[in-house]
């Protein structure tokens, strides 16, 4: 019984992880149909704002400290929910229809996005907004001589191109004021600690420790979960964008604004994946790859749950996260102690985290060959891209 | 309207071509100082960029270092004349086949006297063919499993004789009597871990005890719970745990035992590959009470080691740590340059190799010694990790261990030796 809780502990942790890295990306992938690869980044962000955010609360010391989580997570969310909705208004609404497209651009985004955390400076970040300040300033002008032009792309691209020589020499320039240049945060891994009241154990059942960390992980995702289901089955928003997602030009045509209910969704998905980055700063190394971690089993997660479904992201992540308990531990052998030595060794064998994974892997694999569209595939009409 | 845009897209304009123009007035400078007869060229080949940049570029800027004293202090004294050290710096990229293609450009176009290079055991195995086929020089400085003896190669951090074998002698001595002779090894999957485990298993073996379970975890994976679930099973009451873990995954480790309450009074833990700088990207509160085996600790109290590491902050910043590794990289430089003094040549890479065997250096440590083997002696240290980050040292073996790279504990390498002072065709490893 004891085995059997610890167990579900367990899976359920694994599980809860998975979930709440996973949301954002099938409100994006489900709803939207976008392939997201930088999601992943987006959760790196997530982590890097709680980073900030703990620094600020440093000083206060005390109670006050102990309080910086609640508004990390908070904050974590706004922050790169707008900076979802940035990417979708500059580039990913560009790209709706061409999958392809947006994978790649989506994966270009998430090198940028690494890059920049690693070397991000005071003089860096000047010389971008000079760019782009440049940029839009001098490209207005340039549509309002050469309007109809038909080289007026060429020239806003080559025009685009000087402004960003000019912002990475403005850059370099600033670089050498010495307070200016140095990184933000820099290449290497951060520290990121979590407050008092989540170390340790939050008390037991039976003889079974139940840590804090966990624990608040499993109510977090719970409670976000429940907030996302609730937003997309009564809120006004919720509703357009399942409209949206169900039939784009009957609802352009009823008068909902599809392209602010694009931004929306984008940005929902993104502050979703903020937030998700904020808690596993509890569990795991923070640093500019943290989302490479984490995309591969977000992706299978949906896969597995299908597309556009949430239920079958809550459900996929829960096997997945039992499997990986279950088989890692190798508790198989303590539940049946009686196994002939054949099966026994090969229960041995996959009792390993690499392993374990392995066979989720074959799982996942297997189970697509015969529901090819995951445990809950979308019925009826499909969604338009 | 328009006039306003074009004049502040003219002056847009103009600030940038400024800027340009003084941007490129920037860098050049430095070199001069003192005379010199010629110079020597040498490579240092670390990753850069990449996974590995974290921890690599750490040991250039030490290189660079090393280089820069000797060169401050007159440089390089080759049978009666003076020659500057220039060294080229080639990034690895942390990707294997790099480290290989660059040691050929460092060897064949830059025509370098010797590279200093190298972290993961996996760069290392990917040079060693280019040098033993060029028949050529590298210096390694980290760490590693033992099980290889290159001619070409000069390796001078820790093999298991050095650092995890005293470290399990000391945990037994410390906990076998609390928790008993059995250990839970963590690591992650690759060859050092691996093989430093499977040395670990047959030391315990030879010690009476036991290796109650054993866990990898794939390079870059943060989830450990089903570890800990098995740690908890196998040690109910506690027990010792042997962390070869690199990378991330030791963050995951940490941050996740503390919550679960594996803490280490209940479960000493020892780590092979967590150093001062580690510990930094940890957080200091999650290793507190932790132990570490290493030949060299930034809080070691002698002249030698203060100097070390007020010499790299003064270069690098207030705020940087040195540890073992840095450590290892900075003895090389000298080691080489000593050797190369005595040979009274650089270029002879034949004499500089006999020269170098016996080959001395106060180290920050203390005193090392180039064996025959090709690896030096080490001081062996075990600290415990305190909240600000430094270690505390338990046990000091003060004077420096001989290395012994054929481990004695397996059986496929029992009685096996290496020396290259002998002329044999084998002399890479024999039946002592």
């Amino acid at each position: 019984m004891e085995l059997f809780f610890s167990q579900i502990l367990d899976g359920l942790s694994i599980a809860s992880v998975l979930l709440l890295a996973a949301t954002g990306l099938a409100i994006v992938f489900g709803l939207m149909g976008v392939i997201n690869l930088a999601h992943g980044e987006f959760m790196m962000l997530g982590a890097y704002v709680t980073f900030v955010v703990q620094n600020l609360f440093k000083p206060m010391g005390g109670i006050l400290f102990e309080l910086y989580f609640p508004v990390a997570l908070v904050l974590s969310f706004i922050v790169t929910a707008l900076v979802g909705v940035l990417l979708e208004r500059t580039l990913i609404r560009r790209l709706y229809g061409r999958p392809l497209e947006t994978l790649l651009a989506t994966w270009g985004v998430s090198l940028i996005l690494i890059q920049l955390v690693r070397s991000v400076s005071t003089a860096m970040l000047l010389g971008i907004l000079l760019a782009i300040a440049l940029g839009w300033i001098g490209s207005r002008f340039l549509k309002l001589k050469f309007t109809d032009k038909p080289f007026l792309p060429y020239i806003s691209g080559l025009y685009w191109l000087l402004t960003s020589l000019i912002g990475i020499a403005a850059a370099n320039f600033l670089s050498s004021i010495r307070p200016l240049a140095s990184t933000w945060f820099g290449p290497r891994n951060i520290d990121v600690t979590a407050p008092k009241w989540l170390q340790g154990s939050w008390g037991k059942i039976g003889d079974i420790g139940l840590p804090g960390i966990r624990i608040f992980i499993i109510l977090l995702s719970a409670v976000l979960l429940l907030a996302t289901l609730w937003f997309l089955s009564k809120s006004v928003w919720g509703l357009r964008m399942r409209a949206v997602t169900q039939n784009r030009q009957m609802s352009n045509c009823l008068g909902i604004p599809t392209d602010r209910v694009d931004s929306f969704t984008f940005g929902l998905g993104s502050g979703l994946a903020g937030v998700a980055g904020c808690a596993i700063t509890l569990l795991g190394s923070v640093g500019p790859n943290l989302g490479a971690a984490y995309i591969v089993s977000c992706f299978m997660v949906i896969v597995l749950g299908g597309v556009g479904n949430l239920t079958g992201t809550v459900l996929a992540s829960l096997l997945l996260g039992i499997i990986q308990s279950v088989i890692g531990s190798g508790s198989l052998l303590t539940v049946f102690p009686n196994l002939p030595p054949a099966v026994s060794g090969v229960v041995e064998f996959f009792a390993t985290t690499s392993m374990s994974l392995v066979l989720v892997f074959i799982f996942i694999i297997a189970f697509l060959q015969f529901r090819p569209n995951g445990m809950f595939p979308q019925k009826g009409r499909s969604v338009d891209a | 309207m328009v006039p306003r845009f074009s004049r502040r897209f003219a002056s847009g304009v103009a600030a940038g071509a400024m800027s340009l123009s003084l941007a490129a007035c920037g860098g050049g400078g430095g070199g001069g100082g003192g005379s010199f007869d010629g110079e020597i060229k040498v490579g240092i080949l670390h990753s850069l960029s990449g996974t590995m940049a974290i921890s690599e570029t750490t040991l250039k800027e030490v290189e660079e270092m090393a280089i820069k004293e000797i060169n401050d202090a007159g440089g390089v004294n080759v049978a009666g004349k003076k020659y500057k050290i220039t060294a080229i710096s080639e990034d690895g990229a942390s990707d294997w086949p790099t480290f290989a293609e660059k040691s050929q450009k460092l060897i064949e176009s830059d025509k370098v006297a010797v590279v200093f290079g190298g972290w993961t055991s996996a760069s290392r195995k990917a040079m060693m063919p280019v040098f033993e086929s060029k028949n050529h020089m590298l210096f390694y400085p980290i760490q590693y499993e033992g099980q290889e003896c290159s001619k070409n190669i000069f390796y001078t951090g820790a093999v298991p004789n050095q650092q995890a074998e005293p470290a399990v002698d000391w945990l037994m001595k410390q906990y076998a009597p609390k928790f008993g002779k059995k250990v839970y090894l963590v690591g992650s999957d690759y060859v050092y871990p691996r093989t430093a485990n499977t040395i670990i298993k047959e030391q315990m073996k030879a010690l009476g005890g036991e290796t109650v379970g054993e866990d990898y975890i794939p390079l870059g994976n943060t989830e450990v719970a089903p570890i800990i679930a098995k740690i908890k099973k196998a040690f109910p009451n506690g027990g010792i745990i042997i962390n070869t873990l690199n990378g991330d995954s030791n963050v995951a480790l940490f941050k996740q035992f503390k919550a679960a309450g594996i803490d280490p009074a209940k479960y000493p833990i020892m780590s092979f590959s967590i150093a001062e700088e580690e510990i930094r990207q940890i957080g200091p509160e999650y290793t507190t009470g932790t132990y570490a085996a290493w030949n060299f600790f930034m809080s070691l109290d002698t002249p030698a080691s203060k100097k070390f590491t007020a010499d790299f902050q003064a270069l690098y910043g207030k705020d940087r740590v040195t540890g073992d590794p840095a450590e290892s990289a900075y003895n090389m430089v000298y080691l080489w340059k000593a050797a190369v003094e005595k040979a009274g040549s650089f270029e002879d890479l034949e004499k500089v190799r006999t020269a170098m065997i016996g080959t001395k250096f106060a180290a920050p440590q203390g005193e090392i010694e180039m064996f025959p083997n090709h690896h030096t002696s080490e001081r062996v240290l075990i600290g415990e990790a305190k909240a600000d980050g430094q270690f505390k040292i338990l046990s000091d073996s003060v004077k420096a261990i001989p290395p012994i790279p054929w481990n004695q504990f397996v059986p496929e390498t029992k009685g096996y030796t290496c020396d290259w002072t002998q002329n044999r065709p084998d002399a890479g490893k024999f039946k002592m």
